[in-house]
């Protein structure tokens, strides 16, 4: 399938400097909150499209289901009630991939291609390239990267970049029955925001906000919260922003001393191997990814 | 719906009361974001649990299960005090100024006319004071005190908002905002749509329920305008259209009614439905009931239907009683039926008391199922340890599983609730031998006839002689059914202004059921559906999605019945003159000439203004009614009445506790639990991740929504010591189930009467056939009540019990 | 995070090895940047009607194979029809997964037969399922029809019911009524009350 509407601009261990001659236009994905209605069919479209099925779980009390990202859920409806001022409200918030402008999980990645940044803004796994380290999930600043227990490959959302790829919407934002979630270029989703400000304001909402955190060099899905001043309510973060040693290990400097130090650790682990032999795990510890009825 | 989901948009205000329209139609709720958006119209949820509607509301207020009435009673007495009406509309469009008989009246929970001993009511006191023409008596002053508006008046004067808070729980406070929201759509040029679905209809009161906010959108002149009317959200994708084409106990196709003993002959039955107009100068449509029936009898039965022979009026049966699914599992557990056949149903979830079910299944000869899945009902002999303990030995029923296509296999029509007929076409071939359902009825048909034909017996000739028209007998087309209930004109049909002019040729699609006739000239299987299939082709496969007026009309998309107009009584949205009520939303219109604007006009087209005809064509007075007259079993306005199980030891409103005219067999009176043993108020309910009991067959939806629960609030949590999560036990008077408990704020503890009211929520998606988490059915628990005129089981209000497992 | 002790094992060895044969420059031959194929290319599609609730979303049923004499063809994928005045491509959680519907394991595929007492279905024929089911009706209608209740010819058959499909089409429902009342019954419904 053609590209040319996702040049790379960036990618995990990249050792030569991406093309940047052309300019295409970047996307997001606008989550309206106010207009949530919790129904799910983001997750289900998600699932339908991406060829997932998560596993068939129990109820424990919650609407949230399954109880959390997985590889098989790019994306998850929590629900979280709150009473403030006497009135109710459901926070129904969707969770998955921010595709961050400055992605940690890719500065994290030590996979060359196993992370890709598109220059629409899209972050993009290739699980190909994927060696399973899982540094990825420590780099994210919303815990979104999921570690597989079929292959050990990491997962998350990939803004259904092979629909974009085509000239399509992802399949959460054309299923999404109330326009709570819309898909344009990152300047109209923006604009879009800044309008629909204006209503939530007039309803009341008057410290509604919209999410796009400068920490990580703002995302390409973005939020409109009702409760701008408090993200926490919705599960993310107040101030997001890369950690120190995913900088520290993009930057290069860190890298010199890691490889040394790993080097030195392969040998070793070489070493213990020819002594002891292969590690012998119990049946029951293996990952099983089935239903039990 | 009186108008359609897209129309929706247009609203000023959305009340959601008895519906869930986010969980249970999220892409028709998406109209009522969307007014939000462009009109800033309020959302306004009345609901027994914070729903996920309740979620985007801009006003949400919890009521009591079963206590919609005393709501909607306090809202029309407000309406009336505040004087916040449409007086214009009300006037001239409803019977408000229609004075009653003076022998009518209202005494302390009964209407005029009840006889105890029979449950049942002598409705002939419930009618307008006739003067010597047959034409009622009105006073367009609405003073006379026995004019309809002054006796509404008086009827809901009870209803004053401490009475109405204190039945259903809802503070004062909220009660009152929520209606001066209402009353805020009573100007001319602001609309309210009310959206409701089964959280209105399954109650001992369901039409009633309808019946109140029908008379509050005729105060508020929200019937026939743009964002307006009363809306009901269906349930399956063709519920719609097998209640259009008569596919019940009682009816027959486009509204017609099956005959009784009590019509002998052709010309008694049609007298009787028949109508005359009760006000000068009316179209009184239903006038024309006799050109609908022939023409239906002439599509069934063909050349066998003659003048001569009443158009073998004989071959339909008569009813004696009612049949409906109540009636029928009743005289199912009574050993009076023998075979039963479930065509894409499953009973055994869906109808009320499952334990009543499978003892009434349990003696039948044999049972034929007809679906593309495993239902319960399929299984109900086998042993599902404790979800469904039964000893299959011991249950003598012949039990026949036959595969049907679903929708993705198959060409056709479904119609939506907005009355749209749209046709979906076959994308693949179905899995191993499954069959459509026209084949399926087809060879089940045939294979009977051929026993007729072989072996004769009792009364062959409907049997024998009934028309076959097919290419292909066995399996007859989509195409070839859809032309038939459209129909066909048999002889030349002209018009009865000028005999020369040939409106249909014989053998050409009618266009229209203008053209139907009463002579045999002219067939139609389903009168309002003529227009759908025409000489034009197919009507229903159109896809123009144009929308000229921006109203959301798009007249190009489909085909809606009736005559592919969008929104009915449409002439309501031009004021007497013929000028439309809000210049921003100009409808259907007078133009000099004729009527016209953005819609087929539901009106006689060139009738002026000035010769006074009434809207509502369809009602023999020509104007909406705010009483029903005899329209109902138990009352011309809608009373508030208990549930047949209610938490309260009488009925505030008055002496009678529960609906006086509603039919309880004696089984099932005997299985009502009390307040002393089931403490809480249950209602049953569908979550946005399920359809029905078909999904739980659907992986994804598994996943979504995995197992059964139980909804309670924090204070019957606390009062029985029940933490989120935990297994709990679910009794009533029918049965017990054993489920999760899921302990929330979004359902609160309610002052009613002066005692706390706690109400359990149950979602019924879950059985022990799937691929979600086997477990019972909720069915377990429900009463087999059913609501006095349609007999809808009352599945929103009844008592449990809830104890830690 | 919680990682099992294989999967810890799996990851720390992978990461290591991975992590340090990359940095040390022995990185995969070619780096691959490309998305995953758009898997509906060439796929036939088909017009339909979302058989759920009564909103009538307009559905596009993504068939594998272009229809022709020798693929049968399989749906792969359910999405909103675009067009469609109402649902404008958009589609609830349970039409998002139409496809998991089509294709449920629990879908019924042959005609099945459980005799009195027994505890299991078994396979029969479509021949064998309607004779054996027109017998029986028509041995019930013979015995219970009836023709007159005093002078009235009433002509109805009250002892076997019928329930009707409310999501099978309009042709579908049409048909049934028009049979089913042909033969007399009188027990006909549909869910309109459910």
């Amino acid at each position: 399938m053609a590209l040319q509407s996702l040049d790379v601009k960036n990618q995990s261990a990249r050792t030569s400097t991406p093309p940047t001659a052309r300019r295409t236009p970047e996307v997001a994905k606008l989550v309206d909150v106010s207009r949530c209605i919790g129904c799910k069919a983001c997750q289900s479209a998600c699932m339908e499209w991406n060829d997932l099925r998560d596993v068939v779980g129990v109820q424990e009390g919650s609407y949230t289901s399954p109880p959390d990202l997985s590889d098989q859920s790019w994306t998850l409806m929590r629900f979280h009630e709150e009473e403030r001022d006497g009135a109710l409200q459901w926070l129904i918030f969707k969770d998955g991939c921010l595709h961050c402008e400055d992605p940690g999980c890719l500065r994290a990645c030590p996979a060359p291609g196993a992370i890709v940044q598109y220059s629409n803004g899209i972050v993009d796994f290739h699980e190909e390239q994927c060696i399973g380290c899982g540094y990825c999930t420590a780099g994210c600043p919303f815990d979104v990267p999921r570690l597989s227990g079929r292959d050990s490959k990491v997962y998350k959302c990939t803004l259904c970049s092979d629909r974009v790829a085509v000239g399509l919407e992802p399949a959460c934002i054309k299923s999404c029955p109330t326009g709570a979630l819309h898909f344009g270029s990152k300047q109209d989703m923006l604009f879009e925001a800044e309008e629909r400000l204006g209503d939530l304001r007039e309803r009341g909402f008057t410290r509604a906000a919209v999410y796009d955190p400068r920490g990580v060099g703002g995302t390409h899905v973005i939020h409109l919260l009702p409760h701008g001043d408090r993200p926490e309510a919705y599960g993310l973060p107040a101030r997001p922003k890369v950690g120190l040693v995913q900088r520290a290990w993009r930057s290069g400097l860190a890298r010199g001393v890691g490889v040394a130090t790993l080097a030195g650790v392969l040998v070793a682990g070489l070493l213990h191997y020819m002594r002891y032999g292969p590690l012998d795990v119990p049946p029951g510890d293996r990952p099983d990814g089935e239903v039990k009825p | 719906m009186t108008n359609h989901w897209t129309d929706i948009k247009n609203a000023d205000v959305v009340l959601v009361m008895g519906g869930n329209p986010a969980e249970a139609h999220p892409c028709g709720f998406k109209w009522v974001i969307e007014a939000k958006l462009a009109n800033r119209a309020r959302l306004v949820v009345v609901d027994p649990r914070f729903t996920r509607t309740a979620a985007v509301a801009d006003k949400f207020a919890q009521l009591r299960p079963g206590t919609d009435i005393a709501f909607l009673g306090g809202v029309i007495r407000h309406l009336l005090e505040k004087d916040a009406i449409q007086r214009e509309y009300v006037t001239a469009y409803t019977n408000a100024p229609f004075l009653l008989r003076a022998d009518y009246g209202f005494d302390d929970g009964l209407f005029t006319g009840y006889d105890e001993a029979r449950r049942t009511y002598d409705k002939q006191t419930w009618a307008y004071d006739l003067d010597e023409h047959g034409f009622a008596r009105v006073d367009p002053t609405l003073t006379d005190p026995r004019c309809v508006y002054q006796a509404m008046k008086r009827h809901y004067a009870r209803y004053t908002p401490e009475l109405v808070s204190s039945v259903t729980g809802v503070p004062v406070k909220d009660f009152e905002e929520i209606c001066g929201l209402i009353a805020s759509t009573a100007r001319p040029d602001r609309a309210m749509t009310s959206l409701y679905a089964l959280g209105w209809t399954q109650h001992s009161v369901g039409s009633q329920n309808i019946r109140a906010i029908a008379m509050i959108q005729l105060l508020l002149g929200n019937i026939g305008i743009p964002g307006g009317g009363v809306n009901a959200l269906r349930g399956h994708s063709n519920i719609q259209g097998l209640t259009d084409l008569g596919v019940m106990s009682h009816l027959l196709p486009g509204y017609l009614t099956l005959p009784t003993e009590q019509d002998p002959d052709l010309a008694t039955y049609l007298a009787k439905r028949t109508p005359k107009a009760l006000r000068p100068g009316q179209m009184n449509y239903w006038q024309n009931y006799p050109k609908f029936f022939v023409s239906l009898l002439k599509a069934w039965y063909g050349a066998e239907a003659r003048k001569e022979n009443d158009f073998r009026y004989d071959w339909l049966p008569k009813n004696d009683k009612t049949y409906d699914i109540l009636a029928a599992f009743e005289l199912m557990a009574e050993g009076k039926i023998n075979g039963y056949f479930c065509q894409g149903f499953n009973p055994l979830a869906s109808v009320p008391d499952k334990a009543k079910l499978t003892g009434a299944l349990s003696r039948l000869k044999y049972l034929v199922v007809i679906d593309p899945l495993e239902t319960e009902t399929s299984t109900f002999w086998k042993d599902h340890g404790e979800f469904n303990a039964v000893d299959p030995a011991s249950i003598q029923t012949e039990v026949f599983r036959l595969p049907a296509t679903c929708f993705a296999e198959e060409d056709g029509s479904l119609v939506n609730s907005g009355r749209w007929l749209q046709w979906h076409w076959k994308a693949a071939d179905p899995p191993g031998e499954a069959r459509g359902d026209p084949e399926i009825m087809a060879e089940l048909f045939l294979a009977v006839r051929d026993l007729y034909l072989k072996e004769g017996g009792a009364f062959p000739d409907p049997v024998v002689k009934l028309p076959w028209p097919y290419q292909i007998p066995r399996a007859p087309s989509a195409g070839e059914l859809a032309r038939e209930f459209n129909g066909v004109a048999l002889a030349d049909v002209t018009d009865p202004k000028d005999k020369t002019k040939v409106l249909a040729r014989a053998g050409e699609q009618l266009a229209t059921f203008v053209h139907l006739r009463d002579d045999g000239s002219t067939a139609a299987g389903c009168w309002i559906f003529c227009g759908s299939w025409t000489q034009a082709g197919n009507q229903m496969a159109r896809r123009d999605a144009a929308d000229p007026t921006g109203l959301g009309n798009t007249p190009g998309w489909a085909w809606s019945w009736p005559a592919n107009r969008r929104i009915l009584y449409n002439r309501a949205s031009a004021d007497p003159a013929g000028r439309p009520w809000d210049p921003t939303r100009r409808f259907v219109f007078w133009n000099g000439k004729a009527w016209a604007g953005a819609d087929v006009p539901d009106f006689k087209v060139d009738s002026p203004p000035d010769e006074g005809m009434a809207p509502f064509i369809m009602n023999a007075e020509g104007v909406g009614k705010l009483f029903a007259l005899g329209g109902l079993v138990e009352g011309p306005f809608p009373e508030h009445y208990e549930p047949f199980e209610t938490p309260l030891a009488r009925n505030p409103f008055g002496r009678v506790i529960s609906n006086p005219a509603a039919r309880v067999y004696q089984r099932d009176r005997a299985r009502l639990g009390t307040a002393r043993d089931f403490p809480f108020v249950a209602t049953t309910y569908r979550l946005t991740e399920h359809f029905h009991f078909w999904t739980k067959h659907t992986r994804i939806a598994a996943v979504l929504q995995p197992e059964a629960f139980v909804e309670i609030g924090e204070g019957l949590a606390r009062l029985r010591g029940i933490r989120n999560g935990d297994r709990v036990v679910v009794r009533s008077g029918r049965g017990e189930i054993k489920v999760k408990a899921m302990v929330t704020r979004r359902i609160r503890t309610l002052a009613v009467q002066g005692q706390e009211v706690h109400t359990v929520g149950l979602p019924i998606h879950w059985g022990y056939e799937g691929l979600t988490r086997p477990g019972y059915l909720t069915n377990t628990l429900t009463p087999s009540v059913g609501d006095a005129n349609i007999q809808t089981p009352e599945f929103k209000a009844f008592l449990v019990d809830v104890r830690k497992a | 995070m919680e990682y099992s002790r294989r999967q810890f094992v799996k990851l720390a060895a992978g990461g290591l090895a991975g992590s340090s044969l990359a940095a040390l420059g022995f990185s995969p031959a070619r780096v691959l940047a490309e998305v995953r194929e758009f898997k509906l290319a060439r796929a036939s599609e088909t017009r339909n009607t979302c058989p759920y609730c009564s909103v009538g979303c307009g559905v596009i049923l993504y068939g594998l194979g272009d229809k022709a004499r020798n693929a049968r063809t399989e749906i792969i994928h359910v999405e909103g029809d675009p067009d469609h005045p109402v649902n404008r491509g958009t589609l609830c959680p349970k039409g998002a997964s139409l496809v998991d519907f089509i294709h449920s394991p629990h879908r019924l595929r042959f005609p099945e037969y459980r005799a009195p007492g027994e505890r299991e279905f078994k396979r029969v024929t479509w021949d064998f399922a309607v004779q054996r089911i027109a017998r029986l009706m028509k041995d019930d209608r013979d015995a219970n029809f009836l023709q007159k209740a005093g002078d009235v010819t009433v002509n109805r058959w009250t002892s076997v019911a019928f329930l009707a499909a409310s999501a099978s089409s309009n042709e579908a429902g049409y048909i049934t009524n028009k049979v089913i009342r042909a033969l007399g019954m009188t027990a006909l419904d549909n869910q309109a009350r459910v």
